[in-house]
Protein backbone atom coordinates (compact mmCIF):
# COMPACT_ATOMS: atom_id res chain seq x y z
CA UNK A 1 0.00 0.00 0.00
CA UNK A 2 1.58 3.40 -1.30
CA UNK A 3 1.41 6.17 1.51
CA UNK A 4 -0.56 9.46 0.65
CA UNK A 5 1.50 11.91 2.37
CA UNK A 6 0.56 15.47 1.28
CA UNK A 7 3.35 17.50 0.06
CA UNK A 8 3.22 20.27 2.79
CA UNK A 9 3.40 17.67 5.43
CA UNK A 10 6.64 16.04 3.44
CA UNK A 11 8.30 19.83 3.18
CA UNK A 12 7.68 20.63 7.09
CA UNK A 13 9.56 16.75 7.41
CA UNK A 14 12.44 17.74 4.36
CA UNK A 15 13.38 21.35 5.44
CA UNK A 16 12.72 21.36 9.31
CA UNK A 17 13.97 17.58 10.99
CA UNK A 18 16.91 15.69 9.06
CA UNK A 19 16.20 12.76 8.27
CA UNK A 20 19.09 10.76 10.28
CA UNK A 21 17.89 12.84 13.13
CA UNK A 22 14.08 11.41 13.23
CA UNK A 23 14.51 8.41 10.49
CA UNK A 24 10.96 9.77 8.98
CA UNK A 25 10.10 7.31 6.03
CA UNK A 26 7.73 7.49 3.68
CA UNK A 27 5.58 4.48 5.30
CA UNK A 28 6.11 6.85 8.71
CA UNK A 29 2.25 8.49 8.33
CA UNK A 30 -0.58 7.30 6.41
CA UNK A 31 -3.72 8.94 5.75
CA UNK A 32 -6.97 7.06 6.21
CA UNK A 33 -8.58 7.05 2.95
CA UNK A 34 -11.77 7.06 5.19
CA UNK A 35 -11.61 9.43 7.31
CA UNK A 36 -8.36 11.83 6.15
CA UNK A 37 -6.59 11.92 8.93
CA UNK A 38 -3.24 11.35 9.10
CA UNK A 39 -2.36 8.62 11.16
CA UNK A 40 0.86 7.52 12.65
CA UNK A 41 1.52 3.72 10.90
CA UNK A 42 3.12 2.35 14.56
CA UNK A 43 -0.44 3.20 15.61
CA UNK A 44 -2.53 1.67 12.63
CA UNK A 45 -0.21 -1.44 13.15
CA UNK A 46 -0.83 -1.96 16.89
CA UNK A 47 -4.40 -1.54 16.19
CA UNK A 48 -4.79 -4.61 13.98
CA UNK A 49 -4.56 -2.60 10.69
CA UNK A 50 -7.81 -0.56 12.07
CA UNK A 51 -8.17 3.11 11.31
CA UNK A 52 -7.69 4.58 15.33
CA UNK A 53 -10.26 7.78 14.58
CA UNK A 54 -12.58 5.84 12.07
CA UNK A 55 -12.26 2.02 12.26
CA UNK A 56 -11.26 2.01 8.92
CA UNK A 57 -9.97 -1.80 7.86
CA UNK A 58 -6.57 -1.15 6.03
CA UNK A 59 -5.53 -4.23 3.95
CA UNK A 60 -2.84 -6.17 6.05
CA UNK A 61 -0.17 -8.53 4.74
CA UNK A 62 -0.35 -12.38 5.23
CA UNK A 63 2.12 -12.00 8.30
CA UNK A 64 0.01 -9.82 10.11
CA UNK A 65 -2.87 -12.07 9.68
CA UNK A 66 -0.75 -15.19 11.00
CA UNK A 67 -0.32 -12.91 13.90
CA UNK A 68 -3.76 -11.56 14.38
CA UNK A 69 -5.33 -15.04 14.07
CA UNK A 70 -2.94 -17.54 15.07
CA UNK A 71 -1.07 -18.92 18.21
CA UNK A 72 2.19 -18.25 17.62
CA UNK A 73 3.75 -21.96 18.23
CA UNK A 74 3.70 -24.94 15.86
CA UNK A 75 2.38 -23.09 12.51
CA UNK A 76 3.15 -25.09 9.58
CA UNK A 77 2.75 -23.62 5.88
CA UNK A 78 1.28 -26.45 3.63
CA UNK A 79 1.60 -26.53 0.20
CA UNK A 80 4.38 -24.49 -0.54
CA UNK A 81 5.79 -27.04 -3.24
CA UNK A 82 3.04 -26.24 -5.85
CA UNK A 83 4.48 -22.63 -7.38
CA UNK A 84 2.83 -21.14 -10.45
CA UNK A 85 3.67 -22.02 -14.25
CA UNK A 86 2.77 -20.29 -16.99
CA UNK A 87 0.66 -22.75 -19.05
CA UNK A 88 -0.67 -21.28 -21.48
CA UNK A 89 2.14 -19.39 -22.51
CA UNK A 90 0.55 -16.03 -21.67
CA UNK A 91 1.90 -12.94 -22.72
CA UNK A 92 4.12 -10.85 -20.25
CA UNK A 93 3.11 -13.72 -17.47
CA UNK A 94 6.85 -14.96 -17.48
CA UNK A 95 7.91 -11.22 -16.31
CA UNK A 96 4.97 -10.79 -13.74
CA UNK A 97 5.90 -14.48 -11.69
CA UNK A 98 9.72 -13.52 -12.06
CA UNK A 99 9.05 -9.95 -10.23
CA UNK A 100 6.95 -11.93 -7.60
CA UNK A 101 9.81 -14.93 -7.30
CA UNK A 102 12.12 -12.03 -6.62
CA UNK A 103 9.53 -10.67 -4.07
CA UNK A 104 9.93 -13.68 -2.46
CA UNK A 105 5.96 -14.19 -2.41
CA UNK A 106 4.74 -17.62 -2.67
CA UNK A 107 1.47 -17.72 -4.58
CA UNK A 108 -1.95 -16.16 -4.02
CA UNK A 109 -2.31 -17.89 -0.75
CA UNK A 110 -0.77 -19.68 1.98
CA UNK A 111 -2.71 -22.86 3.81
CA UNK A 112 -1.38 -22.97 7.30
CA UNK A 113 -2.05 -25.42 9.92
CA UNK A 114 -1.85 -23.94 13.37
CA UNK A 115 -3.79 -23.79 16.39
CA UNK A 116 -6.45 -20.71 17.00
CA UNK A 117 -6.89 -20.20 21.05
CA UNK A 118 -5.52 -23.90 21.52
CA UNK A 119 -8.01 -25.20 18.67
CA UNK A 120 -6.36 -27.10 15.55
CA UNK A 121 -7.58 -25.42 12.54
CA UNK A 122 -6.80 -25.21 8.49
CA UNK A 123 -6.46 -21.87 7.04
CA UNK A 124 -5.84 -20.19 3.97
CA UNK A 125 -5.03 -16.50 3.48
CA UNK A 126 -4.83 -15.03 0.59
CA UNK A 127 -2.43 -12.43 -0.62
CA UNK A 128 -3.49 -9.37 -2.16
CA UNK A 129 0.74 -8.90 -3.15
CA UNK A 130 0.60 -11.85 -5.69
CA UNK A 131 -1.58 -10.48 -8.57
CA UNK A 132 -4.30 -9.14 -6.87
CA UNK A 133 -4.89 -12.31 -4.98
CA UNK A 134 -6.20 -14.10 -8.15
CA UNK A 135 -7.12 -17.36 -8.15
CA UNK A 136 -5.11 -19.73 -10.71
CA UNK A 137 -4.12 -23.31 -10.79
CA UNK A 138 -1.96 -23.36 -7.68
CA UNK A 139 -4.76 -21.35 -5.44
CA UNK A 140 -6.85 -24.05 -6.85
CA UNK A 141 -4.97 -27.11 -6.13
CA UNK A 142 -3.96 -25.98 -2.49
CA UNK A 143 -7.57 -24.82 -1.91
CA UNK A 144 -8.41 -28.17 -2.79
CA UNK A 145 -5.53 -29.81 -1.41
CA UNK A 146 -6.73 -27.73 2.31
CA UNK A 147 -10.38 -28.96 2.34
CA UNK A 148 -9.70 -32.74 1.63
CA UNK A 149 -6.64 -32.89 4.11
CA UNK A 150 -9.57 -31.01 6.58
CA UNK A 151 -12.29 -33.99 5.93
CA UNK A 152 -9.66 -36.89 5.82
CA UNK A 153 -8.15 -35.63 9.51
CA UNK A 154 -11.47 -33.78 10.58
CA UNK A 155 -9.85 -30.03 11.07
CA UNK A 156 -11.76 -26.75 10.62
CA UNK A 157 -11.13 -24.65 7.95
CA UNK A 158 -11.12 -20.96 7.84
CA UNK A 159 -10.18 -18.72 4.76
CA UNK A 160 -9.37 -15.23 4.64
CA UNK A 161 -10.65 -14.10 1.61
CA UNK A 162 -9.72 -11.01 -1.00
CA UNK A 163 -9.35 -11.70 -4.55
CA UNK A 164 -10.04 -10.01 -7.95
CA UNK A 165 -11.14 -13.51 -8.78
CA UNK A 166 -9.83 -15.93 -11.39
CA UNK A 167 -6.37 -15.21 -12.59
CA UNK A 168 -6.80 -14.39 -16.27
CA UNK A 169 -3.11 -15.69 -17.46
CA UNK A 170 -4.05 -19.09 -17.04
CA UNK A 171 -7.25 -19.05 -18.98
CA UNK A 172 -9.46 -21.92 -19.11
CA UNK A 173 -7.47 -23.63 -16.25
CA UNK A 174 -8.35 -20.66 -13.83
CA UNK A 175 -12.20 -20.77 -14.13
CA UNK A 176 -11.84 -24.83 -13.52
CA UNK A 177 -10.53 -24.21 -10.20
CA UNK A 178 -14.16 -22.80 -9.46
CA UNK A 179 -15.37 -26.19 -10.03
CA UNK A 180 -12.24 -27.89 -8.29
CA UNK A 181 -12.49 -25.70 -4.93
CA UNK A 182 -16.10 -25.82 -4.78
CA UNK A 183 -16.53 -29.95 -5.59
CA UNK A 184 -14.11 -30.25 -2.80
CA UNK A 185 -15.83 -28.22 -0.03
CA UNK A 186 -19.08 -30.28 -1.01
CA UNK A 187 -16.66 -33.72 0.11
CA UNK A 188 -15.90 -31.85 3.16
CA UNK A 189 -19.16 -30.26 3.65
CA UNK A 190 -20.41 -33.72 4.00
CA UNK A 191 -18.02 -35.16 5.90
CA UNK A 192 -19.25 -32.43 8.77
CA UNK A 193 -16.26 -30.13 9.30
CA UNK A 194 -17.40 -26.46 9.36
CA UNK A 195 -15.95 -24.31 7.44
CA UNK A 196 -16.03 -20.34 8.29
CA UNK A 197 -15.35 -17.85 5.40
CA UNK A 198 -13.95 -14.45 6.06
CA UNK A 199 -14.46 -12.03 3.76
CA UNK A 200 -12.06 -9.18 3.52
CA UNK A 201 -12.21 -6.38 0.77
CA UNK A 202 -11.43 -6.81 -2.11
CA UNK A 203 -13.37 -10.17 -2.27
CA UNK A 204 -14.88 -10.85 -6.36
CA UNK A 205 -15.26 -12.14 -9.23
CA UNK A 206 -14.49 -15.87 -9.27
CA UNK A 207 -13.71 -16.29 -5.79
CA UNK A 208 -16.93 -15.21 -4.63
CA UNK A 209 -18.70 -17.01 -7.03
CA UNK A 210 -17.13 -20.67 -5.53
CA UNK A 211 -15.75 -20.98 -2.21
CA UNK A 212 -16.08 -17.72 -0.64
CA UNK A 213 -19.64 -18.16 -0.95
CA UNK A 214 -20.02 -21.30 0.53
CA UNK A 215 -19.01 -21.70 3.82
CA UNK A 216 -21.15 -22.50 6.64
CA UNK A 217 -20.73 -19.75 8.49
CA UNK A 218 -19.49 -16.16 6.48
CA UNK A 219 -18.47 -13.52 8.19
CA UNK A 220 -17.35 -10.34 6.20
CA UNK A 221 -14.72 -6.66 7.42
CA UNK A 222 -16.60 -4.18 7.88
CA UNK A 223 -17.49 -1.83 4.12
CA UNK A 224 -15.36 -4.65 2.12
CA UNK A 225 -16.34 -4.51 -1.12
CA UNK A 226 -18.06 -7.80 -2.00
CA UNK A 227 -19.45 -8.67 -5.21
CA UNK A 228 -19.34 -10.56 -8.52
CA UNK A 229 -18.89 -7.93 -10.94
CA UNK A 230 -16.98 -4.93 -9.82
CA UNK A 231 -19.10 -1.66 -9.51
CA UNK A 232 -17.34 -0.06 -12.77
CA UNK A 233 -18.84 -3.20 -15.18
CA UNK A 234 -22.38 -2.89 -13.65
CA UNK A 235 -22.15 1.11 -14.00
CA UNK A 236 -20.68 0.69 -17.56
CA UNK A 237 -23.83 -2.08 -18.24
CA UNK A 238 -26.46 -0.77 -16.70
CA UNK A 239 -25.57 2.83 -16.97
CA UNK A 240 -27.13 4.02 -13.37
CA UNK A 241 -24.99 5.25 -10.61
CA UNK A 242 -24.74 2.77 -7.96
CA UNK A 243 -27.13 3.03 -4.66
CA UNK A 244 -24.31 4.25 -1.64
CA UNK A 245 -23.32 1.21 0.39
CA UNK A 246 -23.69 -1.41 -2.66
CA UNK A 247 -21.81 -4.37 -2.77
CA UNK A 248 -20.50 -3.58 1.20
CA UNK A 249 -20.60 -5.91 3.87
CA UNK A 250 -23.60 -4.27 5.16
CA UNK A 251 -25.06 -4.67 1.91
CA UNK A 252 -24.92 -8.34 1.79
CA UNK A 253 -26.26 -8.97 5.44
CA UNK A 254 -29.08 -7.00 4.82
CA UNK A 255 -29.69 -9.56 1.32
CA UNK A 256 -29.11 -12.36 3.40
CA UNK A 257 -25.76 -13.13 2.44
CA UNK A 258 -23.16 -12.80 5.01
CA UNK A 259 -24.07 -13.65 8.84
CA UNK A 260 -21.94 -10.98 10.83
CA UNK A 261 -20.01 -8.45 10.63
CA UNK A 262 -16.72 -8.96 12.75
CA UNK A 263 -14.18 -6.22 13.37
CA UNK A 264 -10.83 -7.84 12.98
CA UNK A 265 -9.69 -7.28 16.83
CA UNK A 266 -12.33 -9.22 17.80
CA UNK A 267 -11.91 -12.10 14.71
CA UNK A 268 -10.01 -14.17 16.91
CA UNK A 269 -12.03 -14.50 19.71
CA UNK A 270 -15.31 -14.81 17.83
CA UNK A 271 -14.09 -17.50 15.73
CA UNK A 272 -12.80 -19.60 19.12
CA UNK A 273 -16.27 -19.42 19.88
CA UNK A 274 -17.33 -20.81 16.32
CA UNK A 275 -15.36 -23.18 16.50
CA UNK A 276 -15.83 -24.53 20.22
CA UNK A 277 -19.41 -24.85 19.85
CA UNK A 278 -19.37 -27.02 16.76
CA UNK A 279 -17.30 -29.08 19.19
CA UNK A 280 -13.63 -28.47 18.26
CA UNK A 281 -11.63 -28.65 20.92
CA UNK B 1 -34.65 -19.50 -52.88
CA UNK B 2 -32.98 -17.40 -50.82
CA UNK B 3 -29.28 -16.51 -51.82
CA UNK B 4 -27.80 -17.58 -48.80
CA UNK B 5 -29.64 -20.86 -49.29
CA UNK B 6 -28.28 -21.32 -52.61
CA UNK B 7 -25.25 -20.47 -51.29
CA UNK B 8 -25.35 -22.62 -48.68
CA UNK B 9 -26.61 -25.74 -51.00
CA UNK B 10 -23.18 -25.20 -52.98
CA UNK B 11 -20.98 -25.62 -50.06
CA UNK B 12 -23.09 -28.75 -49.37
CA UNK B 13 -22.34 -30.42 -51.92
CA UNK B 14 -18.58 -29.25 -52.87
CA UNK B 15 -17.74 -30.60 -49.03
CA UNK B 16 -19.49 -33.85 -50.14
CA UNK B 17 -18.01 -34.17 -53.49
CA UNK B 18 -14.36 -33.14 -51.42
CA UNK B 19 -14.56 -36.15 -49.25
CA UNK B 20 -15.40 -38.78 -52.72
CA UNK B 21 -12.60 -36.99 -54.53
CA UNK B 22 -14.27 -35.56 -56.72
CA UNK B 23 -13.43 -32.02 -57.75
CA UNK B 24 -16.29 -30.31 -58.34
CA UNK B 25 -14.97 -26.62 -58.49
CA UNK B 26 -15.77 -25.64 -62.04
CA UNK B 27 -18.68 -27.41 -62.26
CA UNK B 28 -19.66 -24.84 -59.30
CA UNK B 29 -18.57 -22.17 -60.68
CA UNK B 30 -20.20 -22.38 -63.74
CA UNK B 31 -23.81 -22.56 -61.84
CA UNK B 32 -22.32 -19.94 -59.70
CA UNK B 33 -22.20 -17.75 -63.02
CA UNK B 34 -25.32 -18.79 -64.02
CA UNK B 35 -27.52 -17.54 -60.88
CA UNK B 36 -25.42 -14.44 -60.30
CA UNK B 37 -23.18 -15.09 -57.38
CA UNK B 38 -19.83 -15.94 -59.10
CA UNK B 39 -17.01 -17.27 -56.29
CA UNK B 40 -19.37 -17.17 -53.65
CA UNK B 41 -18.36 -20.90 -52.38
CA UNK B 42 -14.42 -19.68 -53.08
CA UNK B 43 -14.93 -16.55 -51.05
CA UNK B 44 -15.86 -18.93 -47.81
CA UNK B 45 -13.25 -21.56 -48.76
CA UNK B 46 -10.62 -18.86 -48.47
CA UNK B 47 -11.55 -17.74 -44.98
CA UNK B 48 -11.21 -21.61 -43.81
CA UNK B 49 -8.16 -20.97 -41.77
CA UNK B 50 -9.84 -19.51 -38.76
CA UNK B 51 -7.87 -18.03 -35.92
CA UNK B 52 -9.37 -17.69 -32.02
CA UNK B 53 -11.13 -14.32 -33.00
CA UNK B 54 -12.97 -15.58 -35.91
CA UNK B 55 -14.45 -18.34 -33.80
CA UNK B 56 -15.55 -16.31 -31.38
CA UNK B 57 -16.89 -13.63 -34.01
CA UNK B 58 -18.71 -16.78 -35.39
CA UNK B 59 -19.95 -17.96 -32.06
CA UNK B 60 -21.96 -14.64 -31.71
CA UNK B 61 -23.35 -14.63 -35.02
CA UNK B 62 -26.99 -13.58 -34.92
CA UNK B 63 -27.53 -16.34 -37.25
CA UNK B 64 -26.22 -18.82 -35.21
CA UNK B 65 -28.30 -21.12 -33.91
CA UNK B 66 -29.52 -20.38 -29.99
CA UNK B 67 -29.76 -23.64 -27.49
CA UNK B 68 -33.76 -23.46 -27.49
CA UNK B 69 -32.75 -24.46 -31.33
CA UNK B 70 -30.35 -26.79 -30.33
CA UNK B 71 -33.29 -27.94 -27.58
CA UNK B 72 -36.30 -27.93 -30.06
CA UNK B 73 -34.12 -29.75 -33.26
CA UNK B 74 -32.66 -33.00 -30.54
CA UNK B 75 -35.27 -33.06 -27.99
CA UNK B 76 -38.94 -34.08 -28.43
CA UNK B 77 -42.22 -34.14 -26.58
CA UNK B 78 -40.44 -31.55 -24.57
CA UNK B 79 -42.38 -29.96 -21.37
CA UNK B 80 -41.33 -26.53 -20.27
CA UNK B 81 -41.06 -25.81 -16.49
CA UNK B 82 -40.44 -22.15 -15.06
CA UNK B 83 -39.73 -20.83 -12.02
CA UNK B 84 -36.98 -21.11 -9.22
CA UNK B 85 -39.78 -21.47 -6.24
CA UNK B 86 -38.23 -18.50 -4.27
CA UNK B 87 -38.93 -15.61 -6.00
CA UNK B 88 -39.63 -15.38 -10.10
CA UNK B 89 -38.88 -17.01 -13.27
CA UNK B 90 -35.88 -16.13 -15.18
CA UNK B 91 -36.65 -16.63 -18.96
CA UNK B 92 -33.21 -16.57 -19.79
CA UNK B 93 -32.81 -20.20 -18.78
CA UNK B 94 -35.16 -22.12 -21.02
CA UNK B 95 -35.75 -25.66 -18.86
CA UNK B 96 -37.79 -28.54 -18.65
CA UNK B 97 -37.93 -32.40 -19.50
CA UNK B 98 -38.29 -33.84 -22.41
CA UNK B 99 -37.68 -37.17 -25.00
CA UNK B 100 -33.64 -37.34 -26.29
CA UNK B 101 -34.35 -40.65 -28.40
CA UNK B 102 -36.57 -42.44 -26.22
CA UNK B 103 -35.15 -41.43 -22.67
CA UNK B 104 -36.71 -39.01 -20.88
CA UNK B 105 -34.13 -36.30 -20.03
CA UNK B 106 -34.06 -32.72 -18.48
CA UNK B 107 -33.00 -29.86 -20.72
CA UNK B 108 -31.46 -26.61 -19.06
CA UNK B 109 -30.42 -24.04 -21.65
CA UNK B 110 -29.92 -20.33 -22.08
CA UNK B 111 -31.91 -18.24 -24.17
CA UNK B 112 -30.64 -15.38 -26.09
CA UNK B 113 -32.85 -14.47 -28.88
CA UNK B 114 -32.87 -14.11 -32.78
CA UNK B 115 -33.45 -10.17 -32.89
CA UNK B 116 -32.83 -6.95 -30.63
CA UNK B 117 -36.80 -7.38 -29.39
CA UNK B 118 -35.95 -11.37 -28.41
CA UNK B 119 -32.45 -10.38 -26.72
CA UNK B 120 -34.21 -7.97 -24.55
CA UNK B 121 -36.71 -10.29 -23.41
CA UNK B 122 -33.76 -12.93 -22.51
CA UNK B 123 -31.57 -10.39 -21.21
CA UNK B 124 -28.88 -11.20 -24.24
CA UNK B 125 -28.42 -14.42 -22.98
CA UNK B 126 -27.10 -13.39 -18.96
CA UNK B 127 -28.91 -15.18 -16.18
CA UNK B 128 -30.25 -13.97 -13.02
CA UNK B 129 -29.59 -15.92 -10.00
CA UNK B 130 -32.79 -16.44 -10.65
CA UNK B 131 -32.03 -18.24 -13.36
CA UNK B 132 -29.12 -20.29 -11.68
CA UNK B 133 -31.68 -21.44 -8.75
CA UNK B 134 -34.15 -22.44 -11.57
CA UNK B 135 -31.58 -24.69 -12.95
CA UNK B 136 -30.34 -26.37 -9.42
CA UNK B 137 -33.97 -27.24 -9.04
CA UNK B 138 -34.07 -28.98 -12.32
CA UNK B 139 -31.00 -31.01 -11.89
CA UNK B 140 -32.31 -32.64 -8.12
CA UNK B 141 -35.74 -32.82 -9.87
CA UNK B 142 -33.72 -35.01 -12.46
CA UNK B 143 -31.73 -36.96 -9.93
CA UNK B 144 -34.72 -37.85 -8.02
CA UNK B 145 -36.49 -39.17 -10.80
CA UNK B 146 -33.08 -40.73 -12.07
CA UNK B 147 -32.96 -39.00 -15.44
CA UNK B 148 -30.02 -37.60 -17.21
CA UNK B 149 -29.18 -33.89 -17.54
CA UNK B 150 -28.31 -32.08 -20.55
CA UNK B 151 -27.23 -28.45 -20.71
CA UNK B 152 -27.20 -26.16 -23.65
CA UNK B 153 -24.85 -23.13 -23.15
CA UNK B 154 -24.40 -20.00 -24.65
CA UNK B 155 -23.99 -16.81 -22.59
CA UNK B 156 -21.92 -14.01 -22.31
CA UNK B 157 -21.78 -14.30 -18.67
CA UNK B 158 -23.95 -14.03 -15.73
CA UNK B 159 -25.83 -10.54 -15.62
CA UNK B 160 -24.20 -7.61 -14.20
CA UNK B 161 -26.76 -5.72 -12.40
CA UNK B 162 -27.87 -4.25 -9.68
CA UNK B 163 -30.69 -6.79 -8.79
CA UNK B 164 -28.36 -9.55 -9.99
CA UNK B 165 -26.16 -8.60 -7.06
CA UNK B 166 -28.46 -7.97 -4.55
CA UNK B 167 -30.14 -11.42 -5.51
CA UNK B 168 -26.17 -12.91 -4.74
CA UNK B 169 -25.71 -14.10 -8.39
CA UNK B 170 -22.21 -15.27 -6.51
CA UNK B 171 -23.85 -17.26 -4.46
CA UNK B 172 -26.33 -18.97 -7.03
CA UNK B 173 -23.42 -19.69 -9.24
CA UNK B 174 -21.36 -20.91 -6.27
CA UNK B 175 -24.27 -22.99 -5.11
CA UNK B 176 -24.50 -24.80 -8.73
CA UNK B 177 -20.93 -25.45 -8.75
CA UNK B 178 -21.04 -26.88 -5.32
CA UNK B 179 -24.65 -29.42 -5.60
CA UNK B 180 -23.55 -30.49 -9.47
CA UNK B 181 -20.45 -31.92 -8.38
CA UNK B 182 -22.38 -34.68 -6.32
CA UNK B 183 -25.84 -34.95 -8.34
CA UNK B 184 -26.49 -38.40 -8.71
CA UNK B 185 -27.64 -38.60 -12.34
CA UNK B 186 -25.65 -38.22 -15.56
CA UNK B 187 -24.90 -34.95 -16.42
CA UNK B 188 -23.63 -33.54 -20.03
CA UNK B 189 -23.00 -29.99 -21.23
CA UNK B 190 -22.83 -28.97 -24.71
CA UNK B 191 -21.20 -25.41 -25.30
CA UNK B 192 -22.96 -24.19 -28.52
CA UNK B 193 -21.88 -20.45 -29.01
CA UNK B 194 -20.61 -18.48 -26.37
CA UNK B 195 -19.02 -19.84 -22.88
CA UNK B 196 -18.74 -16.81 -20.78
CA UNK B 197 -16.78 -17.23 -17.45
CA UNK B 198 -18.54 -17.96 -14.21
CA UNK B 199 -21.78 -17.75 -15.87
CA UNK B 200 -21.33 -20.74 -18.08
CA UNK B 201 -19.34 -22.70 -15.96
CA UNK B 202 -22.09 -22.68 -13.46
CA UNK B 203 -24.30 -24.58 -16.32
CA UNK B 204 -21.17 -27.12 -17.54
CA UNK B 205 -20.60 -29.20 -14.18
CA UNK B 206 -20.89 -32.83 -16.32
CA UNK B 207 -19.43 -35.55 -16.75
CA UNK B 208 -18.54 -34.75 -20.90
CA UNK B 209 -18.18 -31.48 -22.30
CA UNK B 210 -19.24 -31.18 -25.81
CA UNK B 211 -18.41 -28.06 -27.97
CA UNK B 212 -19.33 -26.87 -31.03
CA UNK B 213 -16.34 -26.06 -33.07
CA UNK B 214 -17.51 -22.55 -33.43
CA UNK B 215 -18.29 -21.87 -29.79
CA UNK B 216 -15.86 -20.82 -27.12
CA UNK B 217 -15.40 -21.28 -23.01
CA UNK B 218 -13.26 -18.70 -21.29
CA UNK B 219 -12.87 -17.08 -17.83
CA UNK B 220 -12.75 -13.72 -19.18
CA UNK B 221 -14.40 -11.69 -22.71
CA UNK B 222 -11.35 -11.38 -25.10
CA UNK B 223 -12.83 -7.56 -25.03
CA UNK B 224 -12.82 -7.50 -21.26
CA UNK B 225 -9.17 -9.50 -21.01
CA UNK B 226 -7.81 -6.89 -23.59
CA UNK B 227 -8.86 -3.67 -21.48
CA UNK B 228 -7.54 -5.23 -18.39
CA UNK B 229 -4.25 -6.40 -19.54
CA UNK B 230 -3.35 -4.95 -22.86
CA UNK B 231 -5.04 -1.61 -21.32
CA UNK B 232 -6.24 -1.73 -24.88
CA UNK B 233 -10.33 -2.92 -25.77
CA UNK B 234 -9.50 -3.30 -29.55
CA UNK B 235 -6.69 -6.29 -28.67
CA UNK B 236 -9.68 -8.29 -28.57
CA UNK B 237 -8.35 -10.61 -31.00
CA UNK B 238 -4.92 -11.42 -29.36
CA UNK B 239 -6.46 -12.53 -26.00
CA UNK B 240 -8.61 -14.11 -27.67
CA UNK B 241 -5.46 -16.33 -29.16
CA UNK B 242 -3.45 -15.86 -25.54
CA UNK B 243 -6.58 -17.15 -23.42
CA UNK B 244 -6.75 -20.32 -25.81
CA UNK B 245 -10.41 -20.24 -25.62
CA UNK B 246 -11.29 -21.83 -28.63
CA UNK B 247 -12.82 -25.69 -28.79
CA UNK B 248 -9.94 -26.67 -30.12
CA UNK B 249 -7.60 -25.48 -27.69
CA UNK B 250 -9.51 -27.04 -25.27
CA UNK B 251 -9.53 -30.03 -26.42
CA UNK B 252 -5.98 -29.67 -26.39
CA UNK B 253 -5.67 -29.12 -22.65
CA UNK B 254 -7.95 -31.95 -22.04
CA UNK B 255 -10.49 -29.42 -20.74
CA UNK B 256 -13.42 -31.15 -23.00
CA UNK B 257 -14.37 -34.20 -23.95
CA UNK B 258 -15.74 -33.76 -27.60
CA UNK B 259 -15.12 -31.38 -30.22
CA UNK B 260 -18.30 -30.88 -33.00
CA UNK B 261 -17.08 -29.90 -35.98
CA UNK B 262 -18.88 -27.49 -38.40
CA UNK B 263 -18.50 -28.03 -41.69
CA UNK B 264 -19.30 -24.39 -43.05
CA UNK B 265 -20.60 -22.90 -39.60
CA UNK B 266 -23.77 -23.65 -37.78
CA UNK B 267 -25.46 -19.85 -39.18
CA UNK B 268 -25.36 -21.69 -42.65
CA UNK B 269 -25.77 -25.37 -42.28
CA UNK B 270 -27.24 -25.82 -38.60
CA UNK B 271 -28.97 -29.45 -39.96
CA UNK B 272 -25.44 -30.79 -40.05
CA UNK B 273 -24.17 -29.59 -36.80
CA UNK B 274 -27.40 -31.02 -34.87
CA UNK B 275 -26.75 -34.40 -36.54
CA UNK B 276 -23.29 -34.64 -35.40
CA UNK B 277 -24.05 -33.10 -32.01
CA UNK B 278 -26.89 -36.03 -31.81
CA UNK B 279 -24.74 -39.08 -32.49
CA UNK B 280 -22.02 -37.44 -29.72
CA UNK B 281 -24.83 -37.21 -27.38
CA UNK B 282 -25.94 -40.31 -27.60
CA UNK B 283 -22.45 -41.97 -27.19
CA UNK B 284 -21.51 -40.25 -24.57
CA UNK B 285 -25.03 -40.56 -22.55
CA UNK B 286 -24.87 -44.69 -23.68
CA UNK B 287 -21.21 -44.52 -21.78
CA UNK B 288 -22.63 -42.39 -18.57
CA UNK B 289 -25.53 -43.97 -18.30
CA UNK B 290 -24.03 -47.38 -17.76
CA UNK B 291 -22.29 -46.22 -14.66
CA UNK B 292 -24.10 -46.49 -10.71
CA UNK B 293 -24.45 -43.29 -8.72
CA UNK B 294 -20.87 -43.39 -6.86
CA UNK B 295 -19.02 -43.98 -10.24
CA UNK B 296 -20.35 -41.19 -11.67
CA UNK B 297 -19.77 -39.12 -9.10
CA UNK B 298 -16.24 -40.10 -8.21
CA UNK B 299 -15.90 -39.24 -11.99
CA UNK B 300 -16.84 -35.95 -11.83
CA UNK B 301 -14.79 -35.43 -9.43
CA UNK B 302 -11.64 -36.41 -10.67
CA UNK B 303 -12.68 -34.85 -14.23
CA UNK B 304 -12.37 -31.49 -12.07
CA UNK B 305 -9.94 -32.58 -9.62
CA UNK B 306 -7.09 -33.08 -12.42
CA UNK B 307 -7.42 -29.59 -14.05
CA UNK B 308 -4.45 -27.50 -13.03
CA UNK B 309 -1.31 -28.28 -11.72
Amino acid sequence: MGSIIPNHIKKIFKFKIKESEINVDEKAFLQCPQCRSMIYQKDIDKNFGICPECEHHFRISNKEWENILLDEENRTKLFEEYKADNILKFPGYNDKLKSLKRKDINEAISIIEAKINGIKVLVGIMNAEYIMASMGAVVGERITLMFEKGAKENLPVIIITRSGGARMQEGIISLMQMVKTSASIKRFSDSGNLYTAVLTNPTTGGVTASFAMLGDIIIAEPEALIGFAGPRVIQQTIKQTLPKGFQRSEFLVEKGFVDLIIKRNNLKSKLTEILKIHNYK
Amino acid sequence: MKENDLIKKLLIINEKAKKRGINITKEIFNLEKKIGIAGSVKRYNRKKTKDAWDHVKLARKLERPKPQHFIDALITNRIELHGDRYFKDDKTIYGGVGYFDDIPVTFIGTRKGKDLKENQLYNFGMPNPEGYRKSLRLVKQAEKFKRPVLFFVDTPGAYPGIASEEHGISEAIARNLFEFSAIKTPMISIITGEGGSGGAIALSVAEKIIMMENSFLSVISPEGCASILFKDASKAPLSAKSLRLTAEELKKQNVIDDLILEEVGLHIDRKDGFDKLEISIRKNLKEIMSLTSDELIERRYKKYRQIGV
